[in-house]
């Protein structure tokens, strides 16, 4: 049965990584919701944070294939239940509309949101949260006139994941490949 | 041919010493350098714009690199897999940037469908032009990342070194397969100091696999237990060479060995072991037996489709043991009862000590019923008729007498391919070299070029179609100016057969451009010099044959075979493997 899967995807700092891991799932005809990357904690490996809908059955498939390349550490799937994971979400707001619109501080409060910056012509709301929660402040906030939208893909922390970050320290001090 | 020196005068300063030990040389001598480092005496290749320098340095190592200017550069691969498939060796091709780049791709495919250890290096444009769209530049990085195990483009020469050196590692280690290694101009044409050290590790890959033990336990426990255990053989058993291991095993047990396309030549045709050719156009008691067996001991294969036929009742009533040295191959197409995630050597020397000595008489008997029932049906006019046109089999049939199944049989792919796989007697390992995954049309006459480079004591035998040949012809002109003995046959049926046969069998006899109108094919090879002869009567075949064998250098003979001739049995595909037809 399809539904929303966390993979992630521990590579080498190389040039051309995202395309070699995406067509993997470009041939399976899986399409990415979302994906995330940046350094971890061990110099010169990335983690990528992929979001697809898909089947488990799949995606074990998907996840043999990425680790197969040649850059790539490991690689995971991860239920919803095995990850901590959050989104970020940026509104821009026209700061005419502030005055009329109604209490926009106490909205920002009760949401967990905040201001980022605020000039004579917009100012801009930070929230994290899940999809849902993000998306449902859009309606919130439509009072206000939103100007532009914009969200990151899925950051996750997996709920198990310590043996696998002792193994990438291991590999720390293992000699620097090329 | 004097080597360039490129050492400095006799060392006096301490950076004098330095340079000494490592000598300044200009990136496209570090090439050749790195790849003399890594064993390479011979490279197959085509030189253009963007690889000049490179071809420039090589002028001056002719006598440690032998390099064949090939027709073109899809030939240079194919010749680079013949080349890597009999010599054991990693296969090298050159190239130049853009259509020379392009150019490689249905070859550098093929290696990797075919698990092939094969290093390509290209020229590209100046690193300052790149994504300019300058003269003959392509993205050969991003064409080719799905078809290569590795790629890299090097932009300063003081990297060249080390992507050649962890080119190899990649290519020849693990699950082998081919790597491009993309050189800027600039890079090939700058001086850097000039060091080899060969790569040993990566910290992102482990090529072989810690063997489980307990895996390996289990596996044994299940063959000690089976009634009907059937092992299937892969070309993971030639690339990790462990035919006799696999033997040991099937002996020690008495289990029939069948054995995928790619496996071909891993055991003895005539081992009384050996049960047949597994898949779409294989023998019909391996294929039917396949649905019979309790127990399933895949080594080193990868359930291709043309194996499998129907995957949901493929194997279905059986344990199945999957020995496979790379994790995604595990469960991608048959979920194994045991998985084995290790090199097949290793793992059948393991297995083999914890298997106990059995019999199954009366399941091997089970493969004698079948072997007689496609005999009658099918092998017996095949093999021996004695009226109308002359048989793709015969035609094989006295090609193995003749070499006594001692030649290298490379074939193209079709008809022919799947007759000769049927019907050639191999003797030896790695004898066998054809295109199994990808299916490439025109890859015999480079790859037996090539095969022949790779293993010269060996006759070489190319078995190709005539709507093959005429894709890669060309080729004949690079076997007379290297003087390459290979010897190619023809078999002449005037169609693009197998298309054919599917068309009669499936389209209502719709032959939608299949028919062939060809050339004279033994003019063309007099053309490039080569001797040769069409045969079209039974009565001159031996004899014709008999002449190519003897004649020193390379040959052509076409043979004029039975035009509407069809391969059984077969397996429709997607079929389920017991509907397997006989006629």
């Amino acid at each position: 049965m399809q539904k929303e899967y966390t993979v992630t995807v521990y590579t080498e700092d190389r040039i051309g990584i995202t395309n070699r891991i995406t067509i993997i799932f470009t041939r399976r005809g899986i399409n990415i919701t979302s994906l995330t990357t940046a350094e971890t904690e061990i110099p010169g490996v990335y983690k990528f944070v992929i979001t697809v809908m898909s089947t488990r059955e799949k995606l074990d498939k998907v996840v043999g294939q990425i680790e197969r390349l040649i850059e790539i550490h490991r690689a995971f799937v991860h239920e919803e239940d095995e990850v901590v994971y959050q989104e970020l979400a940026l509104y821009k707001i026209a700061t005419k509309n502030l005055t009329t619109a109604g209490d926009v501080e106490k909205l920002i409060r009760e949401n967990n949101a905040r201001i980022l910056t605020i000039t004579a012509d917009y100012f801009v709301i930070e929230k994290t949260g899940h999809q849902q929660e993000l998306t449902d402040f859009i309606k919130k906030l439509e009072p206000y006139g939103l100007i532009e939208y914009t969200k990151s893909g899925r950051v996750a922390i997996v709920k198990w994941s310590r043996r696998f970050h002792e193994h990438l320290k291991e590999l720390d001090k293992s000699i620097a490949s090329y | 041919m004097q080597q360039k020196d490129v050492l400095p005068m006799k060392p006096e300063t301490e950076a004098d010493k330095r340079l000494a030990a490592k000598p300044v040389i200009t990136g496209s001598e570090a090439v050749i350098r790195s790849l003399i480092a890594e064993g390479v005496d011979t490279i197959f290749g085509y030189p253009g714009g963007a690889i000049m320098p490179i071809y420039d340095a090589l002028y001056d190592f002719q006598d440690q690199v032998h390099h064949i200017l090939v027709r073109h550069e899809q030939g240079a691969t194919h010749a680079a897999q013949g080349y890597a498939r009999s010599s054991g060796k990693v296969g090298v091709a050159f190239a130049t940037s853009g259509p020379g780049a392009t150019n490689l791709v249905t070859g550098l495919a093929d290696a990797y469908m075919d698990s092939t250890p094969m290093v390509c290096i290209t020229g590209q444009v100046a690193a300052a032009l790149l994504g300019t769209d300058a003269f003959q530049e392509t993205d050969v990085i991003g064409i080719t990342m799905p078809i290569t195990k590795w790629n890299i483009q090097v932009t300063r020469q003081e990297d060249i070194p080390g992507a050649i050196a962890k080119a190899f590692y990649i290519a020849r280690s693990g699950r082998p397969g081919p790597v491009l290694v993309d050189i800027t101009k600039n890079a090939q044409a700058g001086t850097c100091e000039f060091e080899y050290k060969k790569c040993e590790f990566i910290r992102s890959y482990q090529p072989v696999p810690e063997l489980n033990p307990e895996a390996v336990t289990a596996a044994a426990a299940l063959i000690n237990s089976a009634k009907k255990p059937y092992i299937f053989c892969g070309h993971g058993v030639l690339l990790s060479g462990a035919e006799n291991e696999l033997i040991q095993l099937a002996e020690k047990a008495q289990i029939p060995v069948a054995s995928t396309l790619l496996g071909l030549s891993a055991v003895p045709v005539d081992h009384p072991l050996y049960g047949g050719l597994l898949g779409m156009h294989g023998n019909y008691a391996p294929n039917m037996l396949t649905c019979e067996c309790d127990l399933v001991i895949a080594v080193g294969m990868r359930f291709d489709d043309r194996v499998t036929g129907d995957v949901s009742t493929f194997v279905s009533q059986a344990k199945v043991i999957h020995i496979e040295i790379d994790a995604a191959e595990i469960d991608k197409i048959i979920k194994a009862d045991v998985a084995i995630h290790a090199d097949a050597k290793t793992a059948l020397e393991a297995l083999t000590q914890l298997v106990m000595p059995a019999r199954h008489d009366a399941w091997l008997e089970e493969f004698k019923f079948g072997h007689e029932k496609e005999y009658d049906k099918v092998q017996k006019r095949e093999l021996y008729p004695e009226e109308g046109q002359i048989k793709m089999a015969e035609t094989v049939r006295l090609i193995s007498e003749k070499t006594n199944g001692e030649a290298i049989l490379v074939t193209d792919v079709g008809q022919h391919q799947m007759i000769a796989s049927r019907y050639y007697r191999f003797k030896n390992p790695n004898t066998n070299i054809t295109s199994g995954g990808m299916g490439t049309m025109g890859f015999s006459v480079p790859a037996a070029m090539g095969a022949k480079m790779g293993a010269p004591e060996k006759t070489v035998v190319a078995v190709v179609g005539d709507g093959c040949f005429q894709m890669t012809l060309q080729e004949l002109g690079t076997i007379y100016q290297s003087q390459i003995g290979v010897k190619m046959v023809i078999l002449n049926n005037n169609f693009l057969g197998m298309v054919r046969q599917w068309q009669q069998l499936f389209f209502d006899k719709r032959y939608s451009s299949t028919e062939m109108v060809n050339p004279d094919f033994i003019q063309i090879a007099k053309g490039f010099f080569i001797p040769g002869k069409k045969v079209t009567a039974r009565e001159d075949l031996a004899a014709a044959i008999d002449e190519m064998l003897a004649t020193d250098g390379a040959y052509l003979l076409e043979v004029v075979v039975e035009q509407e001739d069809n391969v059984f049995p077969m397996v429709p595909a997607g079929a389920p493997v017991s509907t397997i037809r006989l006629e």
